[in-house]
């Protein structure tokens, strides 16, 4: 699924030849009383207006921090931005100050978060939260701000929404609290949403439901996504392309279609493999041997080498560059062709 | 919330009950003569002894007496009759004018507390590990540290003897400005547990989950902190507020007797001191409904404060 010609391209002014929002080279360090853990170590990707990139990758591979070091919320300490730049419409936001950053989220780039009961305030109703965007940053009055929220809360499907203005966030299920947060997130009409692990805490029947509801959210309002997940089932209906990280890079990078057809990296390849499948029974479910690695002492070489089948010296030597394998699509892997091979093959 | 109230309410009447009962046993079961009691020293005749024993119902002994006495006390204490004192006066008298002058003392001491503790406890968790927070530690254990019977005697010789800032004692009818003094070293304690307990929710709540969002929606950090992160920190603040202004109603006895303050303490003191049964067991009936109300009403603010706590 390329991007279709029939959605309605945002007439936000990207800079000719340049993206919507591009992350170069990126790295951030945590620094605790243990050590400094090199969380994010040159990671670089793009998103263009409308378009849906999957960021995928085990727990602590560096997604979540990658989506806040965009939106400016890492909390520092123990965060550090150490290097890179985060284009958005040409700028570079870690050169902007706070309040030109502070502008920015909500209006332009706005985010989710994953457990929506613990991202809400308790203690506000929901209709006063998304409302407080509307008051605060746009300047409407309560009635205003109110009437806006209801339509917010109709446009994410939430039933009898006038109703339910005045409950509070523990007042809803799982699934509802979610499209609170994604009416909150689009109170402002941001042009891109981040959407991190948006579907991690709910039940299957809601994920898809929820899934759903991005997906046509995208295409009507024209919002740019960048979906973070460590669940493959959920990206392949709803991305255009694939970013898939590890130990803080990314090592694949490609179109959705390509990337399911035939991985380039041994480590998308071996997450595809261990996805349970129903046309192959009665065969034990392959797994990643190894564990992920330890961001304090990441191993030489290819960060992915202890764990990797296709491993040989160079790997432990070198620092596999991205190699680019057509269409667009790159791995980070010194065997990428031939993983590329064996996979389609 | 209406049927737990109600309930609390019946559940009240029981440990009204209860606790006048203990107190009135305590107080009169373990006299051994109560009318040489009453006199001191000085000789009973018997003709007193005769008008006394029947005017307290002295003639019924052992247990049924005591309950006879008892009952027969809470009968007019029901009809808001309080009784006399051994002094011969209304307590009800003795109250309504020592009443006033605790709320007062009260009143200052609860300003103190929430003005400096509430403050300075929200400064120190947002500057946490500067100065302030270091300098405020040390100085709440300071206070917490010394007990009111140290504390109390040291601001009088320091603020009212030595430096004669404030009047050392209040007198009868004191002014605001006498009951300063006294005032803050009553809300000294209760200020420094307010500000640990503000900093430590101050704290917990600036790492929620609920501020990265609302830092995602590009809300200032003066409305994050101010609005967001107050709301749900002093929860559990006001919480400790209220029980504790449960306790300042009641009187301080070691503060009201330090510097004279004629308050609902100094009395309750008093009536220990002399043996004033009738005046111990009639302030502490009034203060037993005044502790319970209080707690009640704490409970109720809880309700309304935290959305998530439902009475059923």
């Amino acid at each position: 699924m390329t991007q279709s010609s029939a959605r309605p391209t945002p007439a936000s002014p990207t800079p000719p030849g340049g993206h919507l929002l591009e992350v170069r080279d990126l790295h951030v360090e945590f620094r605790t009383r243990e050590g400094v853990a090199r969380v994010i170590n040159g990671v670089t990707y793009h998103l263009d207006a409308g378009e849906t990139l999957a960021v995928l990758g085990e727990s602590g591979s560096g997604k979540s921090v990658t989506a806040q070091a965009i939106m400016g919320i890492l909390d520092t300490p123990p965060a550090y931005v150490r290097g890179g730049q985060i284009l958005y419409q040409g700028r570079d936001l870690l050169t902007r100050p706070e309040e030109e950053r502070r502008q920015i989220r909500g209006t332009e780039i706005a985010m989710i978060f994953q457990d929506a009961l613990s991202a809400l305030n308790p203690v506000f109703p929901v209709g006063w939260q998304i409302g407080e965007s509307l008051r605060e940053r746009a300047g409407m009055s309560r009635a205003d701000a109110r009437r806006r929220t209801t339509e917010l809360m109709d446009l994410v499907r939430i039933p009898a929404a006038a109703k339910r203005l005045g409950d509070y966030p523990h007042q809803f299920s799982g699934g509802m609290r979610q499209r609170v947060m994604i009416a909150m997130a689009l109170a402002l009409d941001p042009k891109v949403l981040i959407a991190d692990e948006p579907t991690t805490a709910l039940d299957v029947t809601v994920q898809a439901q929820i899934m759903d509801l991005l997906a046509d959210l995208r295409r009507d309002l024209g919002t740019a996504l960048i979906l973070i997940t460590h669940d493959l089932g959920v990206v392949a209906g709803v991305a255009d392309r694939i970013a898939v990280m590890y130990a803080g890079r990314i090592v694949e990078h490609a179109d959705v279609r390509a990337l399911y057809r035939a991985p380039a990296h041994p480590y998308t390849k071996g997450l595809l493999e261990s996805i349970p499948r129903l046309d192959v029974r009665g065969q034990e479910l392959s797994s990643i041997r190894g564990l992920p690695p330890n961001l304090m002492a990441i191993p030489s070489g290819c960060p992915f080498h202890p764990r990797c089948p296709y491993v040989q010296q160079v790997c432990v030597d070198e620092v596999p560059h991205d190699l680019v394998l057509g269409d667009g699509r790159t791995s980070a892997c010194h065997f990428a062709q031939e993983v590329h091979d064996d996979s389609a093959g | 919330m209406l049927r737990f109230i109600l309930r609390r309410l019946l559940q009240m009447v029981l440990a009204f009950f209860g606790t006048t009962l203990i107190v009135y046993a305590l107080m009169f079961a373990g006299q051994g003569d109560p009318i040489q009691a009453l006199a001191g020293e000085r000789p009973v005749t018997p003709a007193q002894r005769a008008y006394l024993t029947e005017k307290y119902h002295l003639d019924a002994t052992g247990v049924g007496g005591f309950f006879y006495r008892y009952f027969n006390y809470l009968g007019g204490l029901v009809q808001g009759d309080l009784g006399q004192s051994l002094t011969g006066r209304q307590i009800s008298d003795i109250l309504a004018a020592a009443w006033p002058v605790t709320l007062k003392l009260a009143v200052i001491a609860m300003a103190v507390t929430v003005i400096f503790g509430v403050t300075a406890g929200v400064i120190a968790a947002i500057r946490r590990s500067g100065v302030f927070d270091h300098a405020t530690l040390v100085l709440t254990l300071l206070v917490l540290g010394i007990p009111t019977i140290v504390l109390a005697p040291l601001a009088q010789y320091f603020f009212g003897v030595r430096w004669p800032i404030f009047p050392p004692t209040a007198g009868a009818q004191p002014s605001f400005y006498a009951l300063l003094l006294p005032g803050i070293v009553l809300g000294s304690l209760s200020l420094a547990t307010a500000l640990r307990l503000t900093r430590t929710s101050v704290t917990e709540n600036l790492r929620a989950d609920y501020v990265r969002t609302a830092r995602s929606k590009g809300l200032r950090r003066r409305r994050i902190v101010g609005v967001h992160v107050l709301r749900n920190s002093l929860i559990p603040v006001i919480t400790f507020l209220g029980v504790e202004l449960g306790n300042l109603m009641g009187g301080a006895i070691i503060t009201e007797g330090v510097f004279n303050v004629p308050g609902v303490g100094f009395n309750l003191f008093r009536g220990i001191r002399t043996e004033d049964g009738p005046l111990v067991v009639g302030i502490v009936s009034v203060l037993v409904v005044v502790y319970l109300l209080s707690n009640l009403v704490v409970d109720v603010l809880y309700a309304v404060l935290d959305p998530r706590i439902r009475y059923e």
